[in-house]
Parts: structure tokens; sequence; C-alpha cells
């Protein structure tokens, strides 16, 4: 008997081996801080992740070969569906690509418009990653502030387009129509409303300790390496590196605006959070200095064998009706050649490479979606932290799962 | 419309270092495509990367020409400087029966998951690539999605069990 136990590990050694090996642990896909459908392979000592392995891929769905398939005005559908936090950022990507290729003068109006509405939705957009943030990180209420703002900017989006988060507002040569009557007072009764919400938000989220202790040092990714993973957008800005397509390679009039470009040297969670938030506020002013901007005037380029005539000139007109049918029947054909046209998104550089064949569909569309790249870099950031800090680090690079698929 | 004549001083720089690297020059929309040979693509992109300032690859993907064509694919690398602020797009031609290009994630990281994603969709074999797998497609799926002669709807249902 006696002889039979000593054999047998004791209740220490037991404890010892349990504590030295590792663990394999899956995080999603079904997670509720993944974002959608991400799954994190976790290679886990204790508590520390060791080695993290992204597993992406579970909503893919072929955009970009259904691009192939589609005439090119068809394909701003598809474009919406993609980041759906940012529609109208991808609409306007995809659209001056093609604009790009057949070389068209979009006039001053459509552009303010276009700005303007880029910028909301850009606020629209922090303000889900504001939400959803917080709420992984603990702190409920936050998600509730957010969305009400959200939702005042989806009414405005509504307003103009019809669609809430599938607008298609923007189309090849300009825009769908032109803005609803009263559509300005809107707007500026939203901007008016806006820094209160906003100071209200930094008190709940900025000043708050626990929000500082789990952000502060938490998930660091140097300048040099930020750069090497191609990370763009708010978390490249957040590790020092001032660059905003906005400002650097300007499209859309984006020259004549004046705002600032906030960057923060420290590459933590922390950082990036204030990237953001501080985002939130030039967004503020462009959209003031857009709404100042609009004067009457055209919304589409002229360009009538490309840009659907308007309603009244179809009655009138037996041309405008003859190139009606023909652009929704047969499309228009795009010159052959190709390009790509990056532009800032909410959540990075979104840059579209679009190669023509000459006819009315593409011959191959890709879309370098922000999230992608910046969710490559989520294992360097995360390696050699806790895993609760992991669910932090994934808030902060703001990825949308339905842009990292396609 | 761009001014691309610091693009063409740069492609102008690589070629007197070697006249091997570069193919064609083409000038589109205010955009400067260098095609290159597919053995010196590695060396082109570090030489660019260290002494020309393109410090980012902003984007790698791929395209199919059609089955009909020699060289079918293309492998498009968009670099960009994060200093001067200069885009360069250098593009790689691949036969069909031999679709394979050495791996740039020696010289930046981010082009792993541009590349497994290009091995996914058109089946081009990066040499030397750390981690060559299918990325948004399951790993037991038949055939690359997005050539040409890949039908819209696949070859059958596709099941996951």
């Amino acid at each position: 008997m006696s002889v039979a136990t000593s054999n047998l590990p004791s209740q220490f050694e037991v404890l010892d081996q349990t504590l030295d090996s590792q663990m394999t642990l899956s995080m999603g896909p079904q997670h509720p801080s993944t974002h959608g459908v991400l799954r994190l392979e976790l290679t886990l000592d204790g508590e520390m992740v060791v080695k993290a392995i992204p597993d992406i891929g579970y909503l893919h769905t072929g955009m970009e070969k259904l691009f192939e398939y589609k005439k090119y005005q068809q394909g701003i559908v598809i474009t919406d569906r993609m980041d759906y936090l940012n529609p109208l950022g991808n609409n306007l990507a995809y659209v001056m690509a093609a604009e790009k290729l057949l070389d068209l003068e979009i006039p001053e109006r459509a552009q303010v418009i276009r700005v303007m509405f880029c910028e909301l939705q850009r606020i629209a957009s922090h303000m889900v990653w504001l939400g959803t943030h917080a709420l992984d990180i603990g702190a409920m209420s936050v998600f509730f502030y957010c969305f009400r703002q959200r939702e005042k900017i989806l009414n405005l989006i509504e307003a103009a387009s019809g669609g809430r988060m599938t607008p298609s507002y923007f189309r090849i040569g300009g825009l769908m129509m032109d803005l609803p009557a009263g559509f300005e007072r809107r707007v500026k009764q939203f901007l008016d409303d806006f820094p209160a919400a906003m100071e209200m938000l930094e008190t709940l989220v900025t000043g708050n300790t626990i929000w500082q202790i789990r952000t502060q040092g938490i998930g660091i990714i140097t300048a040099e390496e930020a750069i090497d993973w191609g990370l763009t957008g708010p978390c490249l800005r957040g590790s020092g590196v001032d660059l905003d397509l906005r400002r650097d390679n300007p499209y859309s009039g984006y020259e004549t605006y004046d705002f600032e470009v906030p960057v923060e040297p420290d590459g933590d969670v922390w950082a990036r959070f204030r990237v953001r938030m501080r985002e939130f506020y030039e967004s503020y002013k462009i959209v003031v200095q857009a709404v100042e901007r609009l004067t009457p005037g055209p919304i589409k380029a002229d360009a009538p064998k490309i840009v659907l005539p308007d309603r009244d000139d179809m009655r009138k007109h037996m041309d405008s009706l003859i190139h009606h049918f023909l652009i929704v029947a047969e499309g228009f054909n795009i010159p052959e050649g190709e390009v790509y046209m990056p532009i800032e998104g909410s959540k990075g550089e979104l840059g579209v490479y679009m190669k023509s064949n000459g006819g009315p569909k593409p011959d191959r569309v890709h879309f370098r979606g922000p999230s992608f790249i910046n969710l490559s870099a989520l294992p360097v950031m995360s390696e050699g932290e806790m895993i609760a800090d992991v669910v932090a680090v994934i808030g902060s690079l703001d990825i949308v799962l339905g842009e990292i698929d396609r | 419309m761009l001014d691309t004549t610091v693009l063409h001083e740069f492609v102008e720089k690589l070629k007197t270092e070697n006249s091997a690297w570069i193919g064609d020059t083409i000038e589109a929309h205010g955009e400067v495509t260098v095609i290159v040979p597919r053995e010196s693509i590695v060396d082109v992109c570090w030489v660019l990367k260290t002494k020309h300032g393109f410090d980012m690859l902003a984007d790698l993907n791929g395209a199919d020409r059609g089955p009909e064509e020699d060289p079918r694919f293309e492998v498009v690398y968009h670099l960009f400087s994060t200093k001067h602020y200069n885009r360069l797009r250098l593009k790689v031609l691949l036969s069909e029966d031999d679709p394979r290009v050495s791996t740039v994630t020696t010289v930046w990281k981010t082009a792993d998951w541009h590349e497994r994603e290009t091995f996914d969709m058109f089946g081009v074999i990066f040499d030397g690539h750390p981690d060559l797998r299918r990325i948004l497609l399951p790993s037991d799926f038949d055939g690359h999605a997005l050539r040409k002669d890949y039908p819209l709807r696949g070859y059958e249902p596709y099941s996951l069990t």
C-alpha cells in the first residue's frame, strides 16, 4: 500500500505541472467582444497570452468575385455591405476609382456633400467603436449614449438617401439625388448638440480611472513596427506617425478644409483611443465648414452617357430617355486601364484597385480593407499581455469583419 | 492630374542601379506601373524600401487575365512612402504552369496576409512565405475562387459536413 502511493505525484507536483504547461484556447467566433465572427487561437501560459493566431473568413461572401459579374453602377451596392459602419466611405472609394478611370470632373456641390457625409459617417463609425470598445471593457452605459448620437446621423443619411446602413448615395459622376429640403437645418441641429454630447462622453470615459488603468500601457506597437505591419488610420497615428491621406494625398477637395491631424506618441490602447476621440472634433470641424459651403449647383457631372438623367429631363427630352435606357440596360464602358484609389476611411487607408478591360463590367476590383491589415498586427500587440487585455486590444483596433472577410 | 516626374526619377535610379530590374514602365491616370521580372522583385522592393523611402506596402493583390492569356497572372504591389507620400505600383507577371514568386514578407511583414489571400484566391505560390495557408476560404476548399475559369457559384454546393 505504502509503495503504491509513493509512485503517484504529490498534490503539489500536480499543481506545478499545470502551471508549467500551456493551454490552447479558442476565443470566438461567437465571443461577443470579437466584433462579429473573428476567432482567435490563443496559446496561454496561465493568464498570459503566449501566441495569438487570428482565424478569419467566417463572413466571406465572395464580393470581389461578384464585382466581376456586375456592371459598374451595380457594384456600388456591394460596397455598402463591406465595412457596414462606413458605407459612404466605401461608396466614395469605389466611385472615385471609376471616376479616375473615366477622368470625370465632379461639380463643386457634389464634392462638398460627399465630404460632409463622409465626415458624418466617420463620426457615426467612431461612435460605434467607442460604444462597443467601452462595452468590451465593462462600461455599459457609454454604449447607449454613443448609439443615440449615431442614430441621429443615420437619420440624416436616411433623409438624403433612403437607406440607413446601405445608402449607396454616391454614384459614378456625382450623387444619387440632391439633398432634401430643410436638410441643412437638420445637420445644423445635430451640430449644435454635438459638442455637449462629446463633453458628456469625455466625462464618462476619458476621466474614468478604471478606463485609464485598463488602457494605458496595453497593446503597445512602436512606430517602426506599425509601418512595417502596414497599419493605417488611427492605429498608425496612435503610434506617433503623422499620416492622414486627407491631408497627404488629398481627394474630393479635402485640401481646402481647415482641420488638424491628431497624433499620439505612445502606441498603446489609450493612445489609439485618444486619437479617435480627438478625431470626433476634427470631423465636426470639417462638417461645419462643409455646411457653410453648400451653395446651389449641379450635383452630377456633365456626362450624359454615364450619369443617369433627372426624371424631369426624361419627360422632356428624347435623348435623355435614350441615355437612361442604355445606362440601365447595357451599362457604360470604362476605357481600359487600372487605378488604385486610396482614401482615408474611418479605420485607415481604404484603397480600391480597379482594373478595366474596356467593357461595362470591371475586370478586377480589389478592396484594401484597413481592418484586414490592422487585424494582421494583432499578434504583435497582444502577445505577452493578459487574456483580458486582448479584448481591449481588439476594441482599440476598431475592426469590422464585413470588411476583413469581404 | 498628379505630377509623376518624381516617380519616374525613382524608376531611373533603379535602372542605373541594375538595368535588369526594370521591364516596362507604364504611366496612366497619374500613376506609374513598373513591370518587374519575378527573380528580382525582392531586390527591387528592398532597395525601394531602404534607399528610396517606400517604407509601407499599401496593398498586394493578384489579378487573372484569363485562361487563354500568357502570362496569365499578375501580382500587383502598391508601395507607399510615409515620408514623401508617393505611390508606386510594381507588377510581376506569372505564367499558368509556374505561378511562383518569392515572398516579400522579408521586406514588409504586412505582406503576410496579403500573400495568403492572393494564394487563396489565385493559387499563386509565394516561395519562402512562413505560413502559406488559405485565409478566407476553408482549408478543404477546391480550386481558387477568383480565377476567371472558376464559376461564380462554384462547382457544387459547399457543405461544412
